[in-house]
């Protein structure tokens, strides 16, 4: 019974831990149209801007939850009005240009932090559940990807401002003809996109040790999510974190971290033959 | 002008003189270290140290005079984390620079591209790293302690200060799947039992269901050959869900890249390693050491057991090549061979005639406060891993890394 709850944590987990990684990736690429090869490597600065601020004394919390996505933010801002404004529309061009920054961001942060493992512990202490320890701060991403989610929906759904970035990312010319600026709203949705990117990687960062190159760990698997997700923006990201992370725990706790991702792996190829547009071309079609 | 003999002789003798006179008036020609190390790349963490303790040791010989009244010249290549690189630059070593001796090589992977070009140019090869054991071969000596070395006296410590049941994380490549064997072969000999043996990939960096893994099948002891910055996350997990204080953990990995000084006192703190080298090794070699380390514009918290190896490596070469009177090969090989030892920072190190590994002493420490504290010394342990499959006294010849069969 106690391990029946904890592998059901693990899995929640595992499901939005994936969502947390994906998200950043969902805005940038799912509503923007812009391959961000960078995607990892913004993740790695945000975990970096968090340890540095709490080695400054600044509580964890607020480094992780403030900091960091605002540091990733600006820095993604720069990164927009110096590379991507010029590539919109140029699915294969912001590739390789993305590409080039991926490696920019990881030598930058050698030479800055070294290429040595750095990290910060985690500030929740352990739970027990029945006979079983379990990692407090597992719970702790479970939530902030619950309220990230519901927040993205409230405010891409029920707001004017998410309207408008919906509008404009259909539709750039009408956008514009109603008086509004396409290239601001970029603009902003990138900062949006790197900001929680960054949170992502902040988040992260207490579990990991983080060296320059840790963002290539998690590029493909929020790829995968993103893309098998489909057009729609938060059930899409939902729906393939839960099938891939349900997938991925059950074969690691049957088997071994590694048979894990090889399924997730092959239920991503599987998947994508039977879906080739993404879960959400032929379910919950018409949500966000 | 017309040549007569005489005139010939005399002006043929005047320049025969005057081309040695250069030789007679500056100082003996160099003697030629190479060196072949990842100063750069993702090794370079355990590469830099090793760089500065070979120009650190090389300076050392050189302030007293150099060897056999000759100074010596650093060859360094940097091969950038790149297996590739080892190959070529080796060959540059051996056929343009033509050195006398190299020492060099991190990954074990390193070592086998570069040990048989050594071997053909007949040019003496040092590799200063701890290792899965097994290379046999006359013209390599090996400076680090192999796995019968550390794992035969960390894991009955362990078991004593736990019990029984033990579970094995192990990293999934050579070194991992090796070390696993032989903690295996090493719990059983103390009448224990490993329960279950998970393999990772390098960059596996989530263990939230391992951890619970483990506590399903409640082991006394968890052995952790775990490698990288990606599996520190397990002893940050580990230690996050408050298993450190319940289940007691033992490593072979932790703290030779000085990742303990990256964990936190509270998630560091009683795990159990077995090294040759701690920077709080309580000697006078070491405090010197630590000394000149700084005083050579190094930062002595960056001191490593690689390091302190290859600073070893070097000194026993220099006492080799002393005792030889000369840097030919053979003579050098064979005063290697004639069990001779110096003594550095890590303590007495003596070159194994039949294996060419090394006597070392072993250290049983714990972490405490981001520190590696020395519990206990074990004088000049063999290496008897390798020793039972490699014999170059009676097989001089051999050229192999032997696969030590383990029986499970």
């Amino acid at each position: 019974m106690d391990l029946t709850i904890v592998i059901l944590i693990e899995i929640l987990y595992a499901v939005a831990s994936l969502a947390l990684i994906s998200v950043g990736l969902a805005v940038v690429f799912g509503m923007m149209k812009v391959i961000n090869l960078a995607h990892g490597e913004f993740m790695m600065m945000g975990g970096y801007a968090t340890i540095t601020a709490v080695n400054l004394g600044i509580n964890v919390f607020v480094a992780m939850l403030i900091i960091a996505p605002l540091v990733v933010g600006a820095i993604g801002l720069v990164v927009e009005r110096l590379v991507i404004r010029h590539l919109y529309g140029r699915l294969v061009d912001t590739m390789l240009a993305t590409w080039g920054l991926s490696l920019f961001f990881i030598g930058i942060a050698t030479v800055i932090f070294g290429n040595t493992t750095t990290g910060i512990s985690t500030p929740i202490p352990g739970l027990t559940v029945g006979d079983y320890q379990i990692n407090g701060y597992n719970l702790f991403i479970v939530v902030v990807s619950v309220l990230l989610m519901v927040a993205l929906y409230l405010v891409l759904g029920r707001t004017r401002l998410g309207l408008i970035a919906r509008g404009t990312m259909q539709r750039p010319d009408m956008a514009s003809s109603l008086g509004y600026s396409p290239e601001r709203i970029y603009m902003a949705t990138f900062f949006c996109g790197s900001a929680l990117s960054g949170l992502a990687g902040a988040i992260l960062a207490p579990l990991v040790g983080l060296v320059p190159t840790s963002g290539g760990a998690y590029i493909a698997k929020a790829f995968i999510t993103v893309i098998a997700g489909g057009p729609s923006l938060i059930a899409g990201l939902v729906s393939s974190a839960s099938v891939f992370g349900v997938i991925d725990q059950i074969f690691t706790f049957a088997m071994s971290p590694v048979i894990g991702e090889v399924a997730l792996l092959i239920a991503a190829v599987v998947l994508l033959r039977l879906l080739p547009q993404g879960i959400t071309a032929r379910f919950f079609r018409g949500r966000m | 002008m017309t040549l007569n003999r005489r005139h010939f002789l005399a002006t043929g003798t005047a320049m025969a003189g005057a081309g040695l006179l250069p030789r007679l008036g500056r100082a003996a020609e160099a003697i030629k270290l190479g060196s072949i190390l990842d100063t750069s790349g993702i090794f370079d963490a355990y590469g830099k140290p090793m760089d500065h303790a070979m120009r650190l040791a090389v300076a050392d010989l050189n302030d007293s005079g150099g060897l056999l009244d000759r100074p010596i010249e650093i060859h360094a290549y940097d091969t950038q984390s790149d297996m590739a690189l080892y190959a070529q630059y080796a060959q540059q070593l051996t056929r343009q620079d033509r050195v006398d001796v190299v020492h060099g090589g991190i990954l074990s992977a390193s070592r086998e591209a570069i040990r048989q070009t050594m071997r053909r140019s007949n040019t003496l090869y040092f590799y200063n790293v701890m290792y899965e054991g097994g290379v046999c071969d006359r013209n390599t000596f090996i400076n680090g302690v192999t796995p019968a070395q550390q794992v035969e006296v960390l894991i009955p410590h362990a078991m004593k200060q736990s019990g029984k049941k033990v579970y094995v994380l192990a990293a999934d490549y050579n070194y991992g799947q090796i070390m696993a064997r032989w903690i295996n072969k090493f719990v059983r000999d103390n009448g224990g039992e490993v329960v279950a043996t998970d393999f990772f990939p390098l960059d596996v960096a989530d263990f939230g269901s391992t951890i619970a893994k483990i506590q399903s099948a409640a082991p006394d002891l968890v052995v952790a050959p775990l490698v990288g910055g990606a599996h520190l996350s397990f002893f940050r997990q580990w230690a996050a869900s408050g298993m450190k204080d319940r289940i007691p953990l033992a490593s072979t990995t932790l703290g030779v890249g000085n990742e303990h000084k990256v964990l936190t006192a509270e998630e560091g703190d009683g795990i159990m390693v077995a090294y040759n080298y701690s920077q709080q090794i309580d000697s006078p070699e070491n405090e010197a050491f630590k000394a000149k380390w700084e005083a050579a514009g190094g930062n002595a918290t960056e001191i490593n057991e690689f390091a302190v190896s290859t600073y070893a490596g070097i000194m026993t070469w220099a006492k080799g090549v002393r005792q030889a009177g000369t840097v030919a090969h053979d003579p050098v090989v064979e005063a290697l061979e004639s069990g001779l030892s110096v003594t550095g920072p890590s303590g007495k190190l003596t070159v194994d005639p039949q294996t060419h590994h090394a006597i070392a002493d072993v250290r049983l420490m714990e972490i405490r406060d981001q520190k590696m504290q020395v519990l206990e010394t074990l004088p000049q342990r063999q290496p008897l891993d390798t020793q039972a499959v490699c014999d170059l006294g009676a097989n001089p010849d051999d050229n192999t890394q032997y696969e030590i069969d383990v029986d499970i």
